[in-house]
């Protein structure tokens, strides 16, 4: 199974294809919908963020509480749709991966076709083990948000499918 | 008369809340085996896999097998010959399901609908009660995730559309989810009685034990039609392909009005969260 480590570059973003299992290794951060309509906010009124975009990768997740001793608690994929009307905007502020499940509206996969971006599935209800695959999860912003808050995950060889490639091929029929 | 204190009523239900979330219906589990073993398309078989591997180890690290740990949906069947005693009756089961999704840490999803304030306890749970026949109280614990809530839909069809316009309500309802459910999917279905009634028939065969055959012949057909048409699909794990996009379809009937053809379809995603025990 092919590796990759974030951030995405242009080259192993180009080299991705719809249908290819990938494990992710690196840093990618934690929003959901709550989390997007923020941002969307924070970019409109011209605010710094509380994360870099610039090459970002973000995962839709919005995980349960973690217990003691765990880095996370369970943190499988929410459904992605519900971020794409805010989705085109981040992209355009220079995010290129996206983490979730589920297809994408169509302006979503035409402005990631103009940026080159990628979108991935994670499997949906595979919580633990995607909580066994998180490092570190740092709390960045939004905490009054709870599951929704935005953390930057550090992850090892975390199993997706290339969804969506950069030329707009989905996996989705 | 027999008398039982609610308190049985809270233990039940957080003791089943508790372990439904950690631990996903067995016979789920055992399916997905198998369709491990004949799925063909290389993405859905991963899928598949993924899923068998992280129920599994939900299991073995006592964590909930997914993130969405739903909104607690409780069904009390009560004997008309008990007499409940002790804490109200509703008080108790959303006792037992904060106390449950505290101690279990997990996700509190549920909030109000307007504001989006969340609850932070994950209450009010959905309780649903029935008066029957006989001295016992059976309750039954559902945690429904809302990636499939959010892809059921109610049907209200004339009567002229038939079995046919049945069969098609429902495969068009899982055509239209497509990946978001979280395939492979079990669907409940509703025919009949009216709108609410067709919703809460559809929501209460979701309880029915994974791989049990239902009693009416012709609604047993029904389902494998219904099974059969909607595999067709090739929506497939995870919206990848393939064969398994659903692993069963139960269906329940009541009687209607002359003029109406309700179905109802309650979409429920693998992660199959649900126990019940008699008291």
């Amino acid at each position: 199974m092919k590796k990759i480590t974030l951030p995405l570059t242009e080259d192993v973003i180009e080299s991705l294809s719809a249908g290819d299992a990938v494990l992710l290794s690196g840093q990618m951060f934690t929003s959901r919908d709550a989390g997007h309509k923020r941002l969307t906010a924070m970019i409109n009124r011209g605010e710094p963020l509380p994360v870099d975009l610039k090459n970002a990768t973000v995962y839709y997740v919005g995980p349960c509480p973690k217990q003691p001793g765990q880095v996370i608690g369970s943190c499988g994929p929410t459904t992605s749709g519900r971020c794409d009307a805010y989705t085109p905007l981040l992209l355009r502020h220079g995010l290129k991966g996206m983490v979730g499940k589920g297809w994408r509206s169509k302006e979503v996969i035409e402005e990631m076709k103009k940026q080159k971006a990628v979108y991935f599935a994670a499997i949906g209800g595979a919580g633990a083990l995607y909580a066994d695959c998180v490092k570190k999860a740092e709390l960045v912003a939004f905490e009054d948000l709870g599951a929704e808050a935005l953390y930057i995950l550090t992850v090892e060889d975390f199993p997706v499918i290339v969804a969506t490639d950069c030329r707009g091929n989905s996996v989705y029929k | 008369m027999r008398t039982i204190d609610t308190n049985e009523i809270y233990k039940a239900v957080k003791e089943m809340a508790l372990a439904c979330c950690v631990n996903v219906d067995g016979g789920v589990v055992g399916m997905l085996k198998e369709a491990a073993t004949s799925e063909t398309n290389d993405a859905a078989r991963f899928a598949i896999e993924t899923i068998i591997k992280s129920d599994e180890k939900a299991a073995r690290l006592g964590m909930p097998a997914c993130q969405d740990t739903g909104m607690a949906v409780i069904f009390l069947e009560i004997g008309q010959d008990v007499s409940l005693t002790g804490e109200y009756v509703g008080d108790a089961v959303n006792r037992a399901v904060k106390e449950a999704y505290a101690e279990g840490y997990f996700r509190k999803s549920v909030l109000d609908p307007l504001d989006r304030i969340n609850t932070k306890t994950n209450l009010p749970a959905v309780i649903h009660t029935e008066i029957v026949r006989g001295d016992k109280v059976k309750v039954s614990f559902l945690a429904k995730g809302f990636g499939s809530e959010n892809m059921s839909r109610v049907y209200m069809l004339t009567p002229s559309k038939g079995v046919e316009g049945v069969i098609d309500a429902v495969v068009e309802t899982v055509k239209l989810a497509g990946s978001n459910p979280c395939p492979p999917v079990i669907v409940g279905v509703g025919i009949g009685g009216t709108f609410e009634k067709a919703a809460y028939m559809s929501k209460k065969c979701l309880l029915r034990e994974v791989g049990s055959v239902n009693p009416d012949k012709t609604l047993a057909g029904l389902e494998q039609t219904i099974l059969d048409k909607i595999n067709a699909l090739e929506i497939g794990a995870q919206g990848f392909g393939g064969n398994h996009t659903c692993l069963a379809v139960y269906i329940d009937k009541f009687p209607t009005h002359l003029a109406g053809l309700p179905v109802a379809i309650n979409v429920q995603c693998h992660s199959v969260r649900h126990d019940t025990k008699t008291i």
